[in-house]
C-alpha cells in the first residue's frame, strides 16, 4: 500500500513536468515577454527603454528554453523556462508579474473559494442522492415520470441562465440578499447562500440522474429481491441496502474532486465577486500575468493527480475486495 | 451567383453526407437496426429526433452559401459581390428589416421615448413609430391584435397546407399506402412535422409585418439572429466530436489492447492533459489564432472568414481538449474485451492484431462512443455559452447563443427590462439541447447492453 | 432537498432576525457604516499606488487622496485654474538664456533656454501617522506582530520638508522605478537624464547600496534646495505646461523613510510595498488594503488645514455647492472602495442604495434619463422619486477614427488621398454613432480640441469645413457630396480600380466586449454607404498595439483623456516627432506635416494669448484639410448622486475631489431601509407548492407499501 502510493506520488513528477512544458509553450508561443512587459507598463509613454527594463528586473530577458551564449548545462540553466520552472516544484511560487507574492495571494483567495465550493458540493449531494431515491421509490408512476422530465429541464438550461435569473429574482426583485460581494467570517453567510442555492439548482437534473443510474443497478440485484420477499418495506430496502451499497461510487466519485475545490468556480465567483482562486486564475489569463497562471495551471494539475490517488486509495477502503499493485 | 463555402461548411456537408452514408450501411446489417428500432418505437425518441433533424435542416440551409453581386439601388450592377447562405435569402425580409434600436416583440413602436418633431413642427417625447414592423397598419393600437390573429391563423393554415402537401407526395411514392401500413413511429413524426410546420407558417406570415421577438440595440431582428445561431451550436456540438472521436478510439483501444508501454504513453498523456483546466488550453488556442490572423490578414479578409476560422478552431481544441473522459472508457471496455473467449479464441487462431481489433474490439465499443456522442452534444452546445461569457468562445461576430446571452446580461439590468433577446436564446438553445437530451436518453436506453436485460 | 431549503432558510431569517433594521441584501459588514462613509468601487485592483508609477484614472482614484502635490485644480470653477495646495503660493518662474543671463518679462522661447521654477512650500504640514517614520522599525519588525495589518505597528510622524520633494523627483527618474514619465522628463528637466545614468551604472556597480542612499548619494543638477522651505526646478527651454505636471501626483513629495521602511524582506512576503500602502500628506490615507476585496481610505488625523471653497459662480450656487462653504476639509470620515467588476451587480446596487454615485452606463440610461420637450436632459419620475440628482459634463478627451498617414490607400498627403479621407469623413455619421451608442452623451468633435480647453472655438467658426456646412447649426455634409470626393480620389462608386471589385479597407480593433458587434456592424454600415468594403480585424490587446507600433494599421479607433487642460496636450498627438512608428510616441496615425509641426512648436511654448489661439486656428485648419482623423467625438460624462451625497461637481482635473464630499448618513439609511424590503411571500408560496406535491407523493406511497402487504 506504501509501497503504491510512493510509486504514484512519484509518477506525479513526470506529469507535472509535462503540464509545465505545455503551459510554458502554450503562453509563449501567444505572447513575447515584451508583450506581457506592455501589457503591465501601460499605454501612455511605454519607451522600449523600459520594457527592457521591466523584463531585466523580471527575469525576462533571458532567452526562452535554450541559451546559446552559455555553454553545457547553463545553456539550459540560464532560460525562462529553467529559471521559472524549478521552483514550482518546491512549491516556491515566487512573485507575479506586478509584483505581488503568489503564495500569500492563494492562500488568502482558497478560503472564499472553498467557502463556496464547500456548502455547494454538501448540499448538493445532498440534494441529488434524496431526490434520485424519491425517483427510485417512485418508480413506475407518474411522479417518476414528472421528476424526470423536471430533471432534463434543469440539465437543459445554460448554467448563465440560473445565476442571471438568480440575481435577478432573489437579488433585485425580492431583495433577499446581496447581488455580489464578499465579507470573510460569519459574515460570508449572507454572500454565500445564493451562488450556493443557484449551484445546488443547477446541478440537480444530472447529479440526480447519475445517482438513479447507481440506486437503480444496486436495486436489480438478487439481495435486494430477497430483501423485498423477506418482508422489508420499499423504504427500508432503499435505505438499508440500496443506499448502503451505493455508497462506494458515491464516496469515489466525491473524493475525486476534492481538491479541486480549492480552484473554485470561475463562472459563479466572476458573476458574483467573489474574490476568489477561480477569479484569480481568469484575471491573471486576461492580465496575462504569466507567473500566476503557471503557478495555477501547475496547483490545479497537482490537485487533479492527488485526486486520482484518493480516489484510488478510497476504493481500498471502502471495498477489502480491492488491492493495490 | 456560385457557391462561396467556408471551411465549416465543407466539414458540415462532409458530416451530413458521411453520416447518411453510415446510416444506410447500418441499415442492412440486422445487429445495427435491432437497437434503432427500440429507438423508433419511442414517442420521445421520434419526436425528439424530429427535432433535432428540423434544427439540422436548418444548419444545412445556413451552411449553403452562395456569392452573387446585387443591384445597386441606382440600377447599375453592382462590382460588390455579397455572400448570402440559403436560409438568409429564405428569411430576406426578416433579416433586412432593420429598426434604429430595441422594439418589443410585436411592436409597433419604439421601446424608448425619443425627441420627435411632428407635422407642426413642434419637438415631443414620444414613443417613435418602427420603420418596418405594423407600419402597414393605419392606426396601430386599435387594429393590430385583430392583425396579428388574423395573420397568425393564416400563417398556421399555409403551414398546415405545406404540411398536407408533404403528407400526400410521400405517400403517394412510399408503399405504405394503407393505413394499416404505416407505423407509430412515421405518425409520430408526422404530428411532430405538423407542429413544427404550423408554427414556420405562422413565423412566415407574421415575420415580414413585425419582429416575433423584438429587435435589438441596432434594431437587428431577435427572430433572425436566434435562428441564425442555430448552425453555430450544430457545428460546435458535431464537429468537436468529429474532432474528437479519432482520436479517442485510436488511442482508447490501443491503450487497453496492447497493453505495455503504449498503455503507459497513452495514459502519461491524458493524465497530462486532463490535469490541466480546460479554459486555459482554449484561451491559449483562441489567442493563438488572433496572432495567425494578424500575421496573415490575406487569408481572411471577410468576417465571414475570420468568424469561421475562429469557429473551427474552437471545436478543434474542444475535441483535442474533450476526448480524454470517452479515451478512458474505451481503454477499461478494451482490457475487459481482449481477455473474452472469443478474442482469446481469435489470437490463438492467429488472426491478425489489426484484424482482432476491427472486427471483434471495435464492434463492441461502438455502443459506448454512440451514448457517448449524444450526450457530449448537448454539453458542448451548452459549453459554447459559457465560453462565450468570458470571451474565448466564438467570435463576437458570429451569431450564436452565447454571444445573445453575453449581451443580454447588460441588457437585463435595463428599466424597464430588455428581456427578448435573452428569452430567445433561451427557447431555441432549450428547445435544442432538451431535444438532444431526451434523444441521448433513449439512445442509451436502446444501446446499452445492461438495460436490454 | 426540501427539508435542507427550509432548514437553510429558516436559519438565514433567524440570522437576520436579529438586526431586523438592516436590509438582507446590504453588501456590506454590519456596523461599519457608523458616520459619514462614502461608498465607491473599484472594477479591477489598481496595478500601482506608487505616484511615481501610477498613470491612470483609476489609481488617481485613490493616491490623489493620499498624496498631494504642490498645486491643485480650483475644485468650483471653470475653466481650469491651479492654485496653491502644498506650495504657499504660485511659484515664481526665471528665464535664462544659454549664457545663464537672467531674461526679464515673458521673453519668446526662442531666446529661452532655460526657465527655472522657485517653488515655496507650507510650513507646518504633517505626513500621515505611519511606521515608516518610526525609524527603529526600519531594522527590526517586532516580533509579536502578526503581520495583519500595517497599522498596528507603532506609528510616528514628522513635518514635510522641500527634501521630499526632491527626493519624489530622484524616484522618478530611477531605473528601478519605472516611471512611465522617465521619457518625457528627460527632455525637460536639466540633469534628469543625466542622474538617471549615473543610478544605473551605480546599480551595476555597487548593488550592495540600498535604495535610500544610492538616490541620495548623488545630486539632481536641475533640482536645487534653497533653504527650508524652498526649492527650484530648471527646465530646459520654456514649457509653461510644467506646472500643470507639477499638479500631478507624480511630483507629490515622498518621504525617504518610506522606501527605506517597505525595504524589509518580510514585508515584502507579505505584499506590504510601497506600491500597495503609500505615504502622504492628504485628506485621508490608505487604512485597508485587500485588493481581492475592498480598500478603505480614513481620515488623516493629521491633515493640514484646509477649508471648503467660498465662491463660486451664482449657478453652483444655485446648486446648493457652497452649503459646506468655509467648512474643514475633508468632510467625510472614509471611504470605502469595494471590488465590482461587472456593471450590473453595480448599477442594482447603486439603486439599492449601497452606491452613492454612478456613471450611467448606456444601457441603464433610458431608465434614468429623459429629455424634455425643448430638448433638455433631466431625470425619469422614478430617479427623481428617489431623490437622485444628476451632473452633466463635456469631458476633455477625444475618442477617435485615426488614418494610418504611412499607409499607401488610406494615408498619404496628395489630393486624391486627402479627397478619399474626406469622403470617408463624412460617410462616419458620428452624430448616429453618439445617438445610438452614446444615448446622445457627446458631442461630435469639429477638430482635435475638445470643448473647455484653451484653443476650442464654439459657432459657426468652430466648424469643420470638410464635413460640415452651417445651416442654424453644423450639419453633416450630404452622402452625394462624399461620393463625389470619392470620385476625385479615383474610387468612383467605390470601386478599386486596381481589381474592379469595391474598395476594401481594414479596421482593426481589440474591441471585443458585448456590444462591440453592433459598433463594429454599425462602422461597416456607414462604409457601405460609400460602397466601400470594410473588413473588421479584431484582435488582442497586445496584437493590437504591435500593429500600431509598426504601423501596420490602416484604420483604427483610439481615444485620448487630457492629462492637464492645455491645448497642447492634444496637438501633441499629431506632431511628426511623435509618430508612434517611427519614434515611439502618441502619434498613433504617423501624421507629419512640416508646417503643422512648425506651428506646433512655437505653441506649444506660448501662454495663453490671443495669439495662441490664431495659431491654434492654424494648425486646426491645416489638420482638418489632412484630415488624419476622423475627428469622432468628446463623450460627455452623465453621473448620478444619491440625495445624501453632496457637493459633487464634475470637475474632470481635480483627481482629489473626495475630501469635498459630504454625506448625510441618516437620510441614507432611511432611504436604504425603504427600497430594500424584502419581499417573503414568493418563498411561503415556494413551501406552499411544495406541501401540495407532499399529498400525490404521500397517496402513492400507500399505495406502494399496501401493495408490499399483499
Amino acid at each position: 500500500m506504501i509501497n503504491y502510493i510512493l510509486r504514484r506520488l512519484l509518477y506525479v513528477l513526470p506529469v507535472l513536468l509535462g503540464v509545465n512544458i505545455l503551459t510554458f509553450v502554450l503562453f509563449f508561443v501567444v505572447n513575447s515577454p515584451d508583450d506581457m512587459a506592455r501589457m503591465q507598463l501601460g499605454d501612455k509613454h511605454v519607451s522600449q527603454a523600459a520594457v527592457n527594463n521591466w523584463k531585466q528586473q523580471r527575469g525576462y530577458d533571458l532567452p526562452l528554453i535554450w541559451n546559446q551564449q552559455q555553454n553545457g548545462m547553463l545553456a539550459i540553466q540560464k532560460t525562462i523556462f529553467f529559471e521559472k520552472s524549478v521552483g514550482l516544484f518546491f512549491l516556491d511560487l515566487g512573485l507575479s508579474d506586478n509584483g505581488r507574492d503568489i503564495v500569500a495571494d492563494i492562500s488568502q483567495r482558497m478560503w472564499p473559494s472553498l467557502a463556496i465550493a464547500i456548502p455547494s458540493l454538501i448540499f448538493g449531494v445532498l440534494a441529488n442522492i434524496t431526490f434520485a431515491l424519491l425517483l427510485i421509490f417512485y418508480r413506475g408512476s407518474y411522479l417518476e415520470f414528472g421528476g424526470l422530465f423536471v430533471c432534463i429541464t434543469l440539465m437543459s438550461i445554460s448554467g448563465l441562465f440560473y445565476i442571471i435569473a438568480g440575481q435577478f429574482l432573489i437579488g433585485k426583485l425580492l431583495a433577499l440578499t446581496p447581488i455580489s460581494g464578499y465579507a470573510p467570517g460569519l459574515e460570508a453567510f449572507k454572500f454565500i447562500i445564493l451562488p450556493v442555492v443557484i449551484g445546488v439548482i443547477s446541478g440537480l437534473g444530472s447529479g440526480a440522474r447519475w445517482y438513479r443510474t447507481l440506486f437503480l443497478e444496486e436495486a436489480a440485484k438478487d439481495y435486494v429481491r430477497t430483501a423485498k420477499a423477506k418482508g422489508l418495506s420499499e423504504l427500508q430496502v432503499l435505505f438499508k441496502h440500496v443506499l448502503k451499497n451505493a455508497m462506494v461510487p458515491i464516496l469515489t466519485g466525491i473524493v475525486v474532486i476534492l481538491p479541486l475545490l480549492f480552484m473554485g468556480s470561475l463562472i459563479t465567483e466572476s458573476f458574483f465577486g467573489i474574490p476568489g482562486l477561480g477569479s484569480y486564475t481568469i484575471d491573471a489569463i486576461s492580465s496575462q500575468d504569466f507567473a500566476i497562471v503557471r503557478s495555477m495551471v501547475f496547483l490545479g494539475s497537482f490537485l487533479y493527480i492527488i485526486g486520482l490517488l484518493l480516489t484510488d486509495i478510497s476504493y481500498t477502503l471502502v471495498d477489502p475486495r480491492v488491492r493495490l499493485n | 451567383m456560385r457557391f462561396s463555402l467556408l471551411w465549416t461548411d465543407y466539414l458540415v456537408f462532409a458530416l451530413v453526407i458521411g453520416v447518411s452514408l453510415l446510416i444506410w450501411r447500418a441499415s442492412k446489417k440486422q445487429h445495427m437496426v435491432r437497437p434503432w428500432k427500440k429507438v423508433s418505437d419511442s414517442t420521445v425518441g421520434v419526436v425528439s429526433l424530429t427535432v433535432l433533424l428540423s434544427f439540422v435542416f436548418i444548419g444545412v440551409l445556413d451552411s449553403t452559401r452562395i456569392k452573387y453581386k446585387p443591384n445597386l439601388s441606382n440600377g447599375e450592377g453592382g462590382a460588390r459581390t455579397e455572400t448570402l447562405s440559403v436560409l438568409d435569402i429564405v428569411l430576406t425580409p426578416i433579416r433586412t428589416q432593420v429598426e434604429t434600436t430595441y422594439s418589443m416583440p410585436f411592436a409597433h413602436t419604439g421601446y424608448a421615448k425619443e425627441l420627435l418633431k411632428d407635422e407642426q413642427g413642434v419637438t415631443q417625447w414620444v414613443y417613435p413609430r418602427l420603420k418596418y414592423a405594423g407600419a402597414h397598419l393605419a392606426s396601430a393600437v386599435n387594429e393590430k391584435p385583430q392583425d396579428i390573429i388574423t395573420k397568425a391563423v393564416e400563417g398556421v393554415f399555409l403551414g398546415f397546407m405545406c404540411w398536407l402537401a408533404l403528407v400526400v407526395l410521400v405517400l403517394f411514392f412510399s408503399k405504405a399506402r394503407s393505413h394499416k401500413a404505416r407505423s407509430k413511429a412515421q405518425k409520430n413524426m408526422a404530428y411532430t412535422l405538423l407542429i413544427i410546420f404550423s408554427l414556420a407558417g405562422m413565423v412566415a406570415s407574421l415575420g415580414p409585418y413585425y419582429h416575433v421577438l423584438g429587435t435589438d440595440k441596432v434594431g437587428e431582428d431577435v427572430l433572425y439572429q436566434a435562428i441564425k445561431s442555430i448552425r453555430t451550436g450544430l457545428v460546435i456540438g458535431t464537429l468537436t466530436t468529429l474532432v474528437m472521436l479519432p482520436i479517442a478510439i485510436a488511442l482508447g483501444l490501443m491503450a487497453g489492447f496492447f497493453r505495455g508501454w503504449v498503455d503507459d504513453v497513452i495514459q502519461y498523456l491524458y493524465t497530462t492533459l486532463s490535469s490541466i483546466p480546460g479554459v486555459l488550453l482554449i484561451a491559449a488556442a483562441i489567442l493563438m489564432a488572433q496572432v495567425y490572423m494578424a500575421n496573415n490578414p490575406d487569408l481572411f479578409t471577410t468576417v465571414d472568414d475570420r468568424g469561421d476560422m475562429r469557429l473551427l478552431l474552437l471545436c478543434m481544441i474542444l475535441g483535442l481538449t474533450s476526448w480524454t473522459g470517452l479515451c478512458r472508457l474505451l481503454r477499461a471496455e478494451t482490457l475487459k474485451i481482449r481477455e473474452m473467449d472469443y478474442v482469446m479464441a481469435a489470437r490463438a487462431l492467429g488472426v491478425g492484431r489489426m484484424q482482432i481489433l476491427k472486427r471483434h474490439v471495435l464492434p463492441n465499443v461502438m455502443h459506448l462512443v454512440m451514448i457517448t456522442v449524444v450526450l457530449d452534444f448537448s454539453g458542448l452546445v451548452l459549453a459554447e455559452a459559457v465560453l462565450s461569457y468570458i470571451n474565448i468562445g466564438v467570435d463576437p461576430s458570429t451569431y450564436s447563443w452565447g454571444n445573445m446571452i453575453n449581451t443580454s446580461r447588460l441588457e437585463m439590468a435595463r428599466e424597464p427590462i430588455v428581456w427578448w433577446p435573452l428569452a430567445a436564446a433561451f427557447i431555441f438553445m432549450f428547445a435544442l439541447v432538451l431535444a438532444a437530451n431526451l434523444f441521448a436518453d433513449v439512445v442509451r436506453d436502446a444501446f446499452d447492453p445492461r438495460e436490454n436485460n | 432537498m426540501k427539508g435542507l431549503l427550509k432548514i437553510a432558510i429558516s436559519l438565514w431569517l433567524s440570522t437576520l432576525a436579529a438586526c431586523s433594521d438592516v436590509a438582507l441584501n446590504n453588501p456590506y459588514v454590519q456596523n461599519e457604516d457608523q458616520g459619514k462613509v462614502i461608498y465607491s468601487s473599484f472594477s479591477e485592483r489598481p496595478k500601482h499606488l506608487d505616484p511615481a508609477k501610477a498613470y491612470s484614472s483609476n489609481e488617481y482614484g485613490i493616491i490623489a487622496q493620499v498624496y498631494e502635490s504642490l498645486f491643485q485644480y480650483q475644485y468650483l470653477k471653470k475653466p481650469y485654474q491651479l492654485e496653491p495646495l502644498l506650495a504657499s503660493s504660485m511659484p515664481t518662474v526665471n528665464y535664462f538664456d544659454a549664457q545663464g543671463v537672467q531674461l526679464g518679462g515673458s521673453p519668446a522661447a526662442s531666446d529661452t533656454a532655460y526657465s527655472e521654477y522657485v517653488l515655496t512650500i507650507k510650513d507646518n504640514i504633517q505626513f500621515q501617522p505611519h511606521p515608516s517614520f518610526n525609524l527603529s522599525l526600519h531594522k527590526h519588525l517586532p516580533d509579536d506582530w502578526g503581520g495583519d495589518s500595517l497599522y498596528s505597528l507603532p506609528q510616528s510622524s514628522r513635518v514635510l520638508t522641500v527634501d521630499d520633494f526632491i527626493y519624489q523627483i530622484k524616484r522618478l527618474a530611477d531605473p528601478q522605478t519605472q516611471s512611465p514619465i522617465v521619457g518625457l522628463m528627460s527632455n525637460y528637466i536639466v540633469g534628469f537624464k543625466e542622474f538617471s545614468q549615473t543610478q544605473a551604472a551605480l546599480i551595476a556597480s555597487k548593488p550592495q547600496l540600498d535604495k535610500v542612499q544610492r538616490l541620495q548619494s548623488v545630486p539632481m543638477s536641475g533640482v536645487k534646495k534653497i533653504n527650508s522651505t524652498q526649492f527650484s526646478i530648471r527646465i530646459k527651454g520654456k514649457y509653461p505646461q510644467f506646472i500643470n505636471w507639477l499638479a500631478m501626483p507624480f511630483f507629490s513629495p515622498m518621504p525617504w523613510e518610506a522606501d527605506a521602511f517597505y525595504n524589509h524582506p518580510d514585508l515584502l512576503s507579505k505584499n506590504i510595498t510601497l506600491d500597495w500602502f503609500p505615504v502622504g500628506t492628504g485628506p485621508y490615507f490608505l487604512a485597508e488594503n485587500n485588493p481581492n476585496r475592498r480598500m478603505v481610505l480614513s481620515k488623516n488625523p493629521n491633515f493640514h488645514v484646509e477649508y471648503y471653497p467660498t465662491e463660486a459662480t451664482e449657478q453652483l450656487a444655485k446648486k446648493g455647492l457652497l452649503r459646506d462653504a468655509g467648512k474643514r476639509l475633508p468632510l467625510s470620515d472614509k471611504v470605502i472602495f469595494s471590488l465590482e467588476k461587472e456593471s450590473i451587480p453595480y448599477w442594482n446596487k447603486f439603486l439599492q442604495g449601497y452606491y452613492d454615485a454612478s456613471g450611467i452606463s448606456s444601457d441603464s440610461f433610458d431608465q434614468a434619463v429623459s429629455f424634455s420637450p425643448s430638448g433638455e436632459v433631466g431625470l425619469t419620475d422614478s430617479m427623481l422619486e428617489r431623490g437622485i440628482g444628476l451632473q452633466t459634463a463635456v469631458t476633455t478627451s477625444s475618442f477617435y477614427l485615426g488614418f494610418n498617414m504611412l499607409d499607401k490607400v488610406v494615408g498619404g498627403y496628395s489630393n486624391k488621398n486627402k479627397k478619399l479621407r474626406h469622403a470617408i469623413s463624412i460617410a462616419v455619421d458620428y452624430e448616429e454613432y453618439i445617438s445610438i451608442f452614446q444615448n446622445g452623451r457627446g458631442v461630435a468633435a469639429q477638430g482635435i480640441i475638445p470643448p473647455e480647453i484653451f484653443g476650442h472655438v464654439e459657432g459657426e467658426q468652430g466648424v469643420n469645413p470638410v464635413v460640415y456646412r452651417w445651416q442654424n447649426g453644423p450639419q453633416r455634409r450630404s452622402i452625394d457630396e462624399a461620393k463625389k470626393h470619392l470620385v476625385d480620389a479615383g474610387y468612383t462608386n467605390g470601386i478599386d480600380p486596381a481589381t474592379g471589385e469595391s474598395l476594401v479597407l481594414y479596421f482593426d480593433t481589440m474591441d471585443s466586449g458585448p456590444d462591440s458587434k453592433a459598433r463594429l456592424n454599425w462602422l461597416r454600415k456607414q462604409l457601405d454607404k460609400l460602397n466601400i468594403d470594410l473588413v473588421v480585424r479584431a484582435t488582442d490587446y497586445n496584437r493590437f498595439q504591435q500593429k500600431m507600433r509598426s504601423g501596420n494599421a490602416q484604420l483604427y479607433m483610439w481615444g485620448w483623456n487630457a492629462d492637464y487642460p492645455d491645448p497642447e496636450n492634444f496637438m501633441f498627438l499629431l506632431y511628426g516627432k511623435n509618430a508612434k512608428a517611427l519614434h515611439g510616441g502618441e502619434n498613433a496615425s504617423n501624421y507629419k506635416n512640416p508646417r503643422f509641426d512648425a506651428l506646433f512648436e512655437r505653441m506649444s511654448s506660448m501662454e495663453n494669448t490671443p495669439e495662441r489661439q490664431k495659431i491654434i486656428n492654424k494648425m486646426v485648419a491645416i489638420t482638418r484639410e489632412d484630415a488624419p482623423w476622423l475627428w469622432g467625438f468628446h463623450p460627455k460624462a452623465f453621473s448620478l448622486y444619491h440625495a445624501w451625497y453632496t457637493n459633487a461637481n464634475p470637475n474632470l482635473m481635480a483627481n482629489n475631489s473626495t475630501k469635498y464630499i459630504n454625506i448625510d448618513p441618516t437620510l441614507r439609511r432611511a432611504y436604504q431601509s425603504k427600497w430594500n424590503k424584502p419581499v417573503y411571500w414568493p418563498l411561503l408560496l415556494m413551501a406552499f407548492v411544495l406541501l401540495l406535491l407532499l399529498l400525490p407523493a404521500y397517496r402513492i406511497y400507500r399505495r406502494i407499501e399496501n401493495a408490499k402487504a399483499l
